[in-house]
């Protein structure tokens, strides 16, 4: 039986006002921090993912987002290394469409199916762009959902799925374009929406002989938190009891991320033997029935959609938003980064994306960034790998500073930590809180951008206070 | 294994206006730095038979000092140390001299800091690479590391070591306005000072020097040279350097609230020079006091102040020009200004010039034994110097 095995999900901590947007606009949406995006998103939904399973077995990683850092270069490759997997197995970006999530879900499951892999990653992640003060702006969120697939130990096993495309330019954005279009919103939802999600769904029950009572829960992909209400009510659901809250009030629409973010917060709430319909949309749609079984127990422990959106922070002013996206631009810091060099990004992927430093085998010091020479022993050529990025640590000491760049978090703060079982590290602290920062404060490991120079894009750890 | 004791000695020295130079590049500084101390030493320049160069931001090469000065043909050396460069730069040039291989040295730095946006090249390299995943900031943040786990580490309320603080930079400030070529040279009060703007906390605007233009030079040579020369040659009593290793960083034994590679030059220094109570023994001193954090640690690195206790000293004084032991008479770096190679040999010209009884309103009344201490780098790589100067009577 191919289905899903375990879940994964990454809220950022930062939620925006909608009264910041616009005054009386109800709710907030999720917002992901100046030094996010889509990939680094992505990678944390994975590691939520991956709680507890040996990171080696995975064998297969499909990157999904309308929202991709780079127009050509691989993205799962990246998110593979932050997630510290193994070198010899799938990988693919999936993209351009809102349905990207749920296209690599299928590709997922048809090559564990096929046997070219035992347990695929599919990770999705968006933070799409509205023209400011549209009305996108109020409804797109950030965010990141991960889904591993497999043959053994299924939580999810996959009854049936079934999909349509629909050409239609209902949203788009052009390679030119750094915000996403739209025709009017009458014509976009009749013919786009709600007509691609409805063959979808009710070929799916035709083909398989489903009605609307064979389902405990109903996720739709839903344009504006309304829509889909309309749309399960005249497939013949009940909107009060069946349908998946499409989360508008508190995280807004996460693009290609969307459905299987909501599926996991179906997940969250679902008992074994729960049957669920999913549909995604985008340029058409993808409906599944999936079946809960009682494996679910056994991976409750993920901070998933319920945790991430339990820990937040509220941005009230507008303009940070602004800045943080590069909307408003910040003003250049001179002779930060003359150049970052592709051979040392590249030498340094292992310290750097994985966040390995090295155990010394003489006398057992963890050490980072990795040495030849042992710090402690003098031991010359005598280490292992270690892996950083699942450790704890404490703040022992740190610095704020207002100096120091990035300019778009003032201030700067600047921490030495000391992970549990060993080992320290200098990085900066992220979605902190100055007030809190303190000597012995508990920290995370966080994968962030850091230097965007002549195209290259780098990436590393910060430390952050522990999301609870 | 012989020490550097009383085998070299200087009979020159010359250092440029230290601030915001806009209307000099680096070669005009290396100009009026060397050409003071030629015309202290009472030498040409075609005297130099040796010549070592030290900057970090301005000019790299030996041939840059050659160019300024038209040296013909000499051997030199640029040094590069960070902010110990400068005493390096003159280590270097009396390890020539002691060697043999020379009669007389020029040891010079120079930084044109203030060219650079903010005052400082911010893309610092060391100890990393292009992958550019350190941050690439000034060393503020580091030595604010030192300051919070120092108030940490030891129970200090923020406003009370903010007062130490601010009691350091006061003292540096009143020095400053007696040094005619100081960058700044006003009073403040400690009010101002504590509640100056935050730099990096915990340190601010007043817990930080300068960041500067300017040059200063030393000419060395044999004290038998020396004596033929002048009477009042000052000789060379110690020289240590030091480099971390990263240790900082790598070993979560390190406590950040002393300087390792501080406390192992000044024991070195200290042996070399064969005093064995730095407080009673040294009348004054030129420490590195980038931050009033590094100057209070320092105190305590010396072996000035028990470890921990540095606080009670400046509390009491013992720092100040009327202190047993006054330490940056001249300013410091806070006043004075901190072209980074640059600095250690303007810190010897201030020893040089209390050593003489030359240092005009801030004459010590016994100075017979000066200290020179640099420290520069981040945490785990810092280059530390440690310089003793005594007189030949």
């Amino acid at each position: 039986m191919v289905g899903i095995t375990s879940y994964g999900a990454y809220v950022p901590l930062f939620r925006l006002s909608r009264e910041a947007i616009a005054k009386g606009a109800k709710g907030e949406k999720a917002i992901c921090n100046f030094d996010e995006d889509s990939i680094t998103m992505a990678a944390a939904a994975a590691i939520d993912c991956l709680n507890g399973i040996d990171r080696n077995t995975v064998d297969g990683l499909y990157f999904a987002s309308t929202t991709h850092p780079y127009k050509e270069k691989l993205g799962a490759s990246t998110i593979a290394m932050a997630v510290d997997l193994k070198t010899d197995i799938l990988t693919a970006d999936f993209s351009h469409s809102l349905r990207a999530g749920t296209s690599a879900f299928n590709s997922a499951l048809d090559a564990v199916k096929a046997g070219s892999a035992k347990k695929a990653m599919v990770t999705a992640a968006d933070c799409r762009l509205a023209f400011p003060r549209s009305a996108f702006e109020p409804n797109f969120g950030d965010g990141a959902g991960a889904l591993l697939i497999g043959d053994t130990d299924v939580v999810v096993s996959v009854e049936a799925s079934y999909s349509v495309y629909n050409e239609i330019m209902d949203v788009w954005r052009h390679e030119t374009d750094s915000f996403v279009r739209t025709w009017e919103d009458r014509f976009t939802l009749a013919h786009g929406y709600l007509q691609g999600v409805k063959e979808a769904i009710s070929g799916l029950m035709k083909k398989f002989g489903y009605s609307p009572a064979d389902f405990s829960k109903v996720v739709l992909y839903s344009p504006d938190g309304r829509r889909h209400v309309e749309l399960a009510k005249s497939l013949g659901f009940d909107d009060k009891t069946q349908v998946q809250d499409p989360l508008f009030a508190v995280m807004g629409n996460t693009g290609a991320a969307f459905p299987l973010m909501l599926l996991v917060a179906a997940l969250e709430e679902a008992k074994a033997g729960d049957r669920i319909l999913l549909a995604s949309y985008g340029d058409g749609s993808d409906a599944f029935v999936f079946q809960v079984t009682e494996q679910i127990e056994k991976i409750r422990n993920r901070r998933g959609m319920k945790g991430h959106l339990a820990s937040k922070k509220v941005v009230t002013d507008y303009k940070d938003y602004l800045a943080w996206r590069g909307i408003l631009p910040a003003e250049p810091r001179k002779e930060t980064v003359v150049f970052l060099s592709a051979p040392a990004v590249w030498r340094e992927r292992d310290a750097n994306l994985r966040l390995r430093g090295v155990k010394c085998k003489a006398c057992g010091t963890v050490q980072f960034p990795p040495q030849r020479v042992c710090t402690h022993c003098h031991a010359k050529d005598q280490f292992e790998p270690y892996r950083l990025s699942d450790k704890k640590a404490k703040v022992f000491t740190f610095a704020m500073d207002r100096i120091t760049s990035p300019v778009l978090e003032l201030p700067i703060v600047t921490t030495t930590i000391d992970f549990d079982g060993g080992g320290r590290m200098q990085c900066f602290m992220t979605d902190r809180d100055p007030e809190q920062v303190v000597c012995g404060l508990p920290v995370e490991m966080t994968f962030r951008k850091l230097q965007l120079k002549d195209g290259i894009q780098n990436y590393f750890w910060k430390s952050m206070p522990i999301r609870t | 294994m012989e020490g550097i004791r009383d085998r070299v000695a200087i009979v020159g020295m010359g250092c440029t206006q230290f601030g915001e130079l806009w209307d000099k590049n680096h070669r005009d500084l290396l100009v009026d730095a060397a050409y003071e101390a030629f015309e202290d030493a009472g030498i040409e320049p075609k005297d130099i038979q040796m010549a070592w160069y030290g900057s970090r931001e301005s000019g790299f090469t030996g041939a840059q000092l050659a160019s300024a000065l038209k040296l013909e043909y000499i051997p030199i050396s640029r040094v590069e140390n960070f902010c110990a460069g400068g005493t390096d730069t003159f280590r270097n040039a009396c390890y020539g001299v002691a060697s043999g291989v020379c009669d007389i040295a020029l040891a010079i730095g120079a930084e044109k800091c203030k060219d650079h946006f903010g005052g400082f090249n911010m893309d610092i390299l060391e100890p990393f690479d292009r992958s550019m995943t350190e941050w690439d900031g000034p060393p503020v943040n580091q030595f604010a590391q030192l300051a919070t786990r120092y108030m940490y580490h030891y129970g200090w309320k923020y406003e009370d070591l903010k007062r130490i603080f601010a009691m350091i930079d006061v003292k540096n400030h009143h020095n400053g306005t007696m040094s005619p070529k100081a960058q700044f040279r006003r009073e403040i009060t400690v009010e101002q000072a504590m509640n100056a703007p935050i730099i990096s906390y915990p340190l601010g605007l007043f817990d930080a020097c300068g960041v500067s233009d300017g040059s200063a030079a030393a000419i060395v040579t044999t004290p038998e040279i020396a004596k033929s020369m002048r009477k009042d040659y000052i000789l060379v009593k110690a020289l240590a350097l030091t480099n971390g290793g990263g240790q900082a960083v790598l070993q979560p034994e390190y406590d950040f609230i002393h300087f390792p590679e501080a406390v192992a030059a000044a024991q070195h220094a200290y042996k070399e020079a064969g005093i064995t109570n730095p407080r009673q023994e040294i009348d004054c001193a030129e420490v590195h006091d980038c931050f009033a954090i590094t100057e209070l640690i320092t105190y305590e690195d010396l072996g000035f102040s028990p470890r921990g206790k540095a606080a009670e000293d400046v509390e009491a004084g013992s720092f100040t020009l009327e202190g047993d032991l006054p330490v940056n008479t001249d300013g410091g770096l806070k006043c004075f200004g901190h072209p980074l190679s640059a600095s250690g040999l303007r810190m010897i010209y201030e020893i040089y010039h209390q050593l003489q009884g030359k240092a005009g309103p801030r004459q010590l009344k016994k100075a017979d034994v000066g200290l020179v201490h640099n420290i520069g780098g981040i945490c785990g790589f810092f280059n530390c110097a440690v310089a003793i100067f005594g007189r030949p009577d």
